[in-house]
Parts: structure tokens; C-alpha cells; sequence
């Protein structure tokens, strides 16, 4: 399942709710980004999403890797619209019978959302506001699955 | 038409809807090309996509009337 929101959401009871009623799976897990601060200015995120569009395309991804992993199911849960530092950014959870693919699954879909996903991301600063473009290591990372 | 990321700072609009749209996406382009040259400049860079409907196209394609055309920066991902 993928979920856009602009409202907050607490990692903590998120991964209770996907835990719970599962009777074939033996290992979930779990990543939680977090918005930093850029050496200490404050700094607001804001993403941009394209409503339809974004969950559309990233549920393709997840049910790929659903599918390459073995996954029994998934949870992800990104906010969109600003975002203070230290507030909760991203949430992927993956489900599966044993924890080698779960681990993948996280990893790889984490790597997509950072680098690939369609979401455009602004900075909001001392200094004004820019738009961010991905990492050298955001991009590596992600054609690591490729 | 939407844009997105940059390409809306760069036209001073997001969002607009035309009457009578032409039926090619690269006419469509060229006529706002030619309204804003510096619009025209940022949707030719590298790596900005076309999305109608909700689904990326490739290349140059027809324009069914009452279609959503966006344009896609590219993506920073989250």
C-alpha cells in the first residue's frame, strides 16, 4: 500500500499496524527518513508531488520488488508539502516469510524514493528557497538494482 | 497543462487550460515556446518528461481534447 499525506504520521504506530494479523510472515522491516537540518540552519522541505501520478508510479516499483523479493506485503507512507527538520519524512515497511528479502526490498525501495521517485523537492532557507536535485550517491545507489 | 518543480518558477504558473489545444504535443510545445521563451527553453532541457493523461509519453504524440499534459522536471526523488 502507498500513502501520500501532508500531515505527520508516527513510524512507531505504523509498523504496530502492519505487525499485527500476519500469521505467515516472519520478518518485517522497517526505515524511517527523517528531515535533517542542514548544519544547523533551519531549514524547511517541501515536497511536490503529482497527485495520482506519484503513488501510481511508485506502487509500480513496490509491486516489482514485491514480486523480485518474494515480499508478502508492504507499507509506504511519504509526506508531501513542508516538512520541518526532524520530523518524519518517509516510512517503508516490507513484509516477508524470512528477513533476507525484507531487508532487500527496504533497501531498494528506499534507494528508488530518494533518487527516482516523482517528487520535487525545495529547500526553504535563510537564504531563500532552491530546488534540490539528487545525490551523486542517491543515483549510484539506485542503479545498484538496475 | 501542469507543471512541475522549476518549470513552474520558470513560467509564473502551474497550472492553465487551453480552449482549443492543438492535437500534436510538439505543437503544443512550440506554442509555449513562443509565449515564453525561457519555458520553451527549460521543457527542451535534458531529462524533463511529458506525462498525458498520467502516463509518460515518449517522443511526439497526439493530443486528445480535454487531455492533462504534464511536464516533469526531473525527479529528486523524497
Amino acid at each position: 500500500m502507498i500513502r501520500l499525506q501532508t500531515e505527520p504520521f508516527e513510524p512507531g504506530a505504523l509498523l504496530t499496524g502492519f505487525c499485527e494479523g500476519r500469521s505467515e510472515t516472519g520478518a518485517v522491516v522497517s526505515f524511517t527518513g527523517l528531515a535533517r537540518a542542514s548544519a544547523g540552519a533551519v531549514t524547511t522541505l517541501e515536497l511536490e508531488a503529482y497527485p495520482g501520478f506519484t503513488e501510481a508510479e511508485i506502487g509500480r516499483i513496490a509491486e516489482s520488488a514485491k514480486a523480485r523479493f518474494g515480499l508478502d506485503d508492504f507499507l509506504i507512507v511519504h509526506r508531501v508539502g513542508k516538512i520541518s527538520p526532524g520530523e518524519a519524512i518517509v516510512f517503508v515497511a516490507t513484509a516477508s516469510g524470512h528477513r533476507r528479502a525484507a531487508f532487500e526490498a527496504a533497501d531498494q525501495l528506499m534507494d528508488y524514493l530518494k533518487s527516482r521517485a516523482p517528487f520535487w523537492k525545495k529547500e526553504h532557507g535563510p537564504d531563500g528557497e532552491r530546488w534540490i536535485e539528487p545525490t551523486a550517491r542517491d543515483l549510484a545507489d539506485a542503479e545498484r538494482w538496475d | 497543462m501542469l507543471l512541475f518543480g522549476r518549470l513552474a518558477d520558470v513560467a509564473g504558473w502551474s497550472e492553465r487550460t487551453i480552449e482549443a489545444p492543438p492535437t500534436r504535443l510538439s505543437a503544443l510545445m512550440d506554442m509555449l515556446a513562443k509565449d515564453d521563451p525561457n519555458l520553451g527553453e527549460a521543457l527542451a532541457a535534458k531529462g524533463v518528461r511529458v506525462a498525458i493523461d498520467k502516463v509518460v509519453v515518449n517522443g511526439n504524440v497526439d493530443l486528445a481534447p480535454g487531455a492533462e499534459v504534464a511536464f516533469l522536471p526531473p525527479m529528486s526523488g523524497g
